[in-house]
Parts: structure tokens; C-alpha cells; sequence
């Protein structure tokens, strides 16, 4: 019989901690795929958050460190430079890449530090309950926004994918959705690429990937990709904003 | 090898590199900016790398990230960048990343200044950073001294998977002093099998963490860095005796505050007052058993520092009641003068004999 869908040998075994209808699991799974393909699964290095995929590292079976808050794309400078040769990737969330860590990612994407970051922006802090993310929508309610984002008070949502497209050393910066199929597909080929560019040693990459998470938003995993759809892509528009001189976007 | 004159903190980066340093990452700050300036000039030479970081807080997390793929890393920085460090090293503590972190304290709180001090004892000694752990940290009192322990703590860091801190003064780190770039006799050293450089697919992942979300596994881990903790404490401590045999008073004094001291006990030998001094080398673990050398002779241990008095703790717990103690220091980047710990003992002895 056909084989037409098996596991990815980029994920371990383990049981995952996700919850129900989050789409970490997705991106999980697409970071092992694009590994596993490049042939690169032996010769990488993940940098695992804090937040909800801080357990990461037992998910991706390559070596990972598990950083400090907001430190990934430092601890990924400091493996990046021991090891020219092999691949590095951080895999972080809005809380910790766009609030503690914003000095860390700018300044790693300014050196044009040649690794790769995987942003998954779910519009909330995941593990701690669901506070206010710097990525929270105007009106979106958080436990610490109880009437909702107010811009006049805490300012409008990061659009960190166009701020970090603004310097040169962050070659290739791509916002992707895993809300639909289609969406899934483009994320895994904007992964791709990537990687492949930090293979050739061009610089530093970003995939933003608008995610979902029913538990803190307080909706079903179905309503959830509804609300991303209907809510998030207004703001967060899809799409390629930066890819090497030449690079086909 | 024949001596070269040099400056404190230029010495710190080469005494590194001979002990095998490739890598460094680092932040300005005064009085240490000759280590950073060193090893951007220096580490490309030898195949290593130098970043200057964005912060103290990313320098350190660029040493954990380095130390997990097994090589031998460094960074430095005085006491305000110091304290933004502590994240960073609690964290190498907890996933027994070895590094070699070097401190040329300046006088604080806060901002403080840029003259030296010693006011950064507790941070150091104390656990800066949060949770259970301690580490090796190293006090020279010249650059001699200095360039013979950055070398040998290289190994101890490896030795035992742990950050090892080394900690002088702006007087070190700005002084220059004839030094000799000796063979360190080499600790036995086992491979890094633990450190990340890729499976190969070949075997199981290896994880750099400090997170353990079971308390029992976690209580688990923190006594198995107790385990080495006991090692250390048993192997490492190192300190300096002088002129204890007879002694009235005893000085405990570390780093360039031992110099100035050695100079009062010489003078105050000259005018008949007998006074020793236990310099401590290793200020964790902390050298107690020095403190059972004291002569019957001696009334009383006056602790010299340049802070308000930190050590002073630990020097009373290692005499755990036996004498009495008293403190005498100079802070906020005031040097005290022989002068001054000449008279502070003659207060202790009720005046010139």
C-alpha cells in the first residue's frame, strides 16, 4: 500500500503539551518536515523560548538550548558563531520575541546573524494565562486588558515583521497564517526558504506565523481560525516584505 | 618565557586566549574596556570570534549559547553590567554551561563610579543571580596572579560543568605589572559529550536546559550541583598566609586591598605590633580551614575591604565564634591607605606599644 502522509523524523515521539485547536503543533511539524528535507537534521541546532513552546526542546529532534526569556537570538549568536557550518534556528513567541526580547532579535537581525527565527505571533501571552502580548489586537481583551487593548494607553499592535524588514542584515522576512490548508502550504515553502537562504549564508530570516490559542482567546479551535482569518490578516497582512536581492519572492 | 610589562585588563585577554579562549562577547563599560578592545584586536588572529553584544544581558546569553556547543568562551564587564549578567549566569549554573566570566568592580550602588571597589562581594559570592547554586570565584591580588588563575579557571570551569567568576579591581584592571606567561599545569579533562554540535543522526539529541517542571526533579538536579559543590569545597579553596606565627591581630583582606595591607603589617611590625594576614584566594568556595591556622597569639580578626563590610560574614562564620572580629574599609572607589589600617589596628590594640 501507498504510503501518502507519515511522521516527520524532525519531531521526536513525545507527546506534545499543546492544547487542543493550537496550531504550535502545526508549525512543529512544518519546522521538522523543511529540516528533515534539506537533509539538515543531523547538522542543526534549535533555541527553544520561554513561553508556551518552552518545552520545545523535547519536541525537535536535533540539539536545542533552552534560553532565557526573550535571549534565543543571542543564545543562537553565541552557537551560530562556534559553529559557522551548521544550522541554527530559534523558535520563539510574541511575548517573548517582541516584548523582552525585542532588543535581542533587532540587534541579531542588524548584525545579519546568519540563522533563522520562527515567530509565532498568537496575539496573547500562551503560558502564562493569557495577558496582553505587544502583537494584541485594538479591543482584543486580555487578563491584563480587561476592557480590551487601548491604544490611547499602551499604543497600537508591533508589526515586527515590517520593522525588522526595515535593516539590512534581515535578508529574508515573510508573515504566513496556519489558519487554512492553503496557508499551511505557503508557510512550509516560506519556511523552506528560509533555511535554504541561511544555507547559503545570505543572513538573518524571519517567518512570522499568525497561530491561534482557543484557550486564552476563549473560543473553539474552529472559531479561533475564524477569528484569525477575520481579525489578525486585516492588521498582520500575509505575505513576502523582504527576500534576498534576486531570491524569487 | 621571559616577562612583559603590560596592563591588567590586556593581560586578562591573553592569559585567555593562551588557556584556548575562542570566543568572547562583551559590552563597554569602564574599567574593563582594555578586555573587550583586546580581544576584537586578538581572537580573530587565533581563528576565534569577537561580538560586541547589545547589552550585558545579550552578552551573557551569546556566552550560554557558545559554552553549549562546547567552546571555550569569556566575557567581561564592571559591577553595574555585572548585575544585568546574573540572569545569564544563573542560568549557565543551572545547565552547567562552563564559562569564565571576569568582574572589575567599581563603587556602587547603582551607577556608582569608576574607581575601584570591592563592594560586589555579595553578588559574586552570594548567588547574583536566582535559585540554589554557587560558583567558583577567584580573587588575584596582582596581574601575576590574575593571568595564572583566568588560565587555570578555564579548567576548573570545565572540570566541574559550572561559570567560573573572576573578580579584581579597577586597580587590576588598569595597573600595568611585569608578567610571565607560564605553562599552567593542565587539569585531566573529560570530552564535552554533552555539548551541541549536531546528532549526525547518529545519536539522541543533546539539550542545554535549566527547566525542570517536576519540583521532585527539579530538587533532584539542585543536589547533584551540591554534589560538585562539595567537591569544590573539598579541592579548590586557596588562600595566602603571611605572618600568622605570633600574630596579635589577624588581617583577612582580598585581592589589591591584601597589598596595601601586607605594606601596614610592615610598618606596624617596625613599630612592635605583630599582625598576620589570611588572604583569600578562592572567595567560593570560601577557604575556612585557613582560618584554623590562626596563632593562639591573636586576640582579635579585623577584616579589611573596600565596601562597608561583606566578607566580613564569611569570615565570621569560618571563625564560627572563636574570636572576635572588627571591620575596617574604605568604599566607594577610596582606597585605604597602609596609613589607614595602621591605625585602625592601633585602635584595636589600644594605641602604639
Amino acid at each position: 500500500m501507498a504510503v501518502v502522509f507519515k511522521g516527520t523524523k524532525g519531531l521526536t515521539d513525545a507527546k506534545s503539551h499543546y492544547c487542543p485547536g493550537c496550531t504550535h503543533g502545526i508549525v512543529h511539524r512544518l519546522v521538522g518536515e523543511v529540516l528533515e528535507e534539506l537533509g539538515v537534521l543531523g547538522e542543526t541546532i534549535g533555541v527553544a523560548p520561554v513561553g508556551c513552546s518552552v518545552l520545545a526542546y523535547k519536541y525537535f529532534n536535533c540539539d536545542v538550548h533552552q534560553a532565557a526569556h526573550g535571549r534565543a537570538p543571542a543564545v543562537a549568536t553565541g552557537i551560530r558563531r562556534v559553529h559557522p557550518d551548521k544550522v541554527v534556528f530559534t523558535y520563539q513567541g510574541d511575548g517573548d520575541l517582541a516584548s523582552i526580547g525585542a532588543a535581542e532579535i533587532v540587534h541579531a537581525a542588524a548584525r545579519g546573524e546568519k540563522f533563522t527565527t520562527v515567530f509565532i505571533n498568537n496575539a496573547i501571552y500562551g503560558m502564562t494565562g493569557g495577558q496582553m502580548a505587544p502583537t494584541t489586537l485594538v479591543g482584543q481583551k486580555a487578563t491584563t486588558a480587561p476592557l480590551g487593548r487601548d491604544p490611547k494607553k499602551v499604543g497600537m499592535p508591533m508589526r515586527v515583521s515590517e520593522m525588522l524588514a526595515t535593516l539590512d542584515g534581515a535578508k529574508f522576512v515573510e508573515r504566513c497564517t496556519v489558519h487554512n490548508p492553503a496557508g499551511v502550504r505557503k508557510t512550509k515553502i516560506a519556511l523552506k526558504k528560509a533555511f535554504e537562504m541561511q544555507i547559503r549564508g545570505e543572513g538573518f530570516g524571519i517567518v512570522e506565523i499568525l497561530s491561534t490559542c482557543p484557550t486564552n482567546w476563549g473560543m473553539t479551535p474552529v472559531d479561533s481560525l475564524k477569528w484569525l482569518e477575520e481579525n489578525m490578516i486585516p492588521y498582520y497582512p500575509l505575505g513576502n516584505i523582504r527576500t534576498p536581492e534576486g531570491g524569487d519572492k | 618565557m621571559s616577562k612583559v610589562l603590560m596592563k591588567g585588563n590586556e593581560a586578562v585577554g591573553a592569559a585567555a586566549i593562551k588557556a584556548g579562549c575562542k570566543y568572547f562577547f562583551g559590552y563597554p563599560i569602564t574599567p574593563q574596556n582594555e578586555i573587550p578592545e583586546y580581544m576584537s584586536k586578538k581572537l580573530p588572529e587565533v581563528g576565534g570570534e569577537f561580538v560586541q553584544a547589545e547589552s550585558e544581558v545579550a552578552a551573557i546569553n551569546m556566552v550560554y549559547g557558545a559554552a553549549g556547543c562546547g567552546a571555550r568562551v569569556m566575557t567581561s564587564s564592571s559591577s553595574p553590567g555585572m548585575a544585568l549578567k546574573q540572569e545569564g549566569i544563573s542560568y549557565l549554573a543551572g545547565a552547567e554551561l562552563p564559562a569564565v566570566i571576569v568582574n572589575m568592580m567599581r563603587g556602587g550602588p547603582g551607577l556608582g563610579g569608576i574607581q575601584p571597589a570591592q563592594s560586589d562581594y555579595f553578588m559574586s559570592v552570594k548567588g547574583g543571580g536566582n535559585g540554589d547554586y554557587f560558583m567558583p570565584v577567584y580573587a588575584p591580588a596582582s596581574i601575576q596572579e590574575t593571568v595564572d588563575i583566568i588560565q587555570e579557571a578555564f579548567d576548573v570551569a570545565d572540570q566541574y560543568r559550572t561559570p567560573v567568576m573572576v573578580i579584581a579591581d579597577g586597580m587590576i584592571g588598569q595597573m600595568m605589572e611585569p608578567v610571565e606567561f607560564k605553562d599552567v599545569p593542565h587539569r585531566k579533562l573529560e570530552a564535552k559529550t554533552w555539548a551541541t554540535d549536531g546528532t549526525k543522526e547518529k545519536r539522541k539529541p543533546n539539550v542545554i536546559n535549566s527547566l525542570f517542571l517536576e519540583a521532585q526533579d527539579l530538587e533532584d538536579h539542585i543536589l547533584k550541583l551540591e554534589e560538585k559543590y562539595n567537591l569544590m569545597e573539598a579541592n579548590e579553596c586557596r588562600w595566602e598566609e603571611y605572618k600568622l606565627e605570633g600574630a596579635e591581630i589577624v588581617i583577612a583582606a582580598y585581592g589589591t586591598t591584601a597589598r596595601i595591607v601586607k605594606n601596614a603589617i610592615d610598618i606596624l611590625e617596625k613599630d612592635g605590633i605583630k599582625v598576620g594576614l589570611i588572604r583569600p584566594i578562592t572567595l567560593w568556595p570560601f577557604p575556612k580551614k585557613a582560618f584554623d591556622h590562626i596563632d593562639s597569639t591573636t586576640t582579635t580578626v579585623l577584616t579589611v575591604e573596600m565596601s562597608r563590610g561583606q566578607m566580613i560574614e564569611d569570615v565570621r562564620l569560618a571563625l564560627n565564634g572563636k574570636l572576635p572580629t572588627a571591620f575596617f574599609g574604605r568604599t566607594g572607589g577610596v582606597i585605604p591607605t597602609p596609613d589607614g589600617v595602621v591605625e585602625a589596628v592601633k585602635k584595636l590594640v589600644g594605641g602604639a606599644k
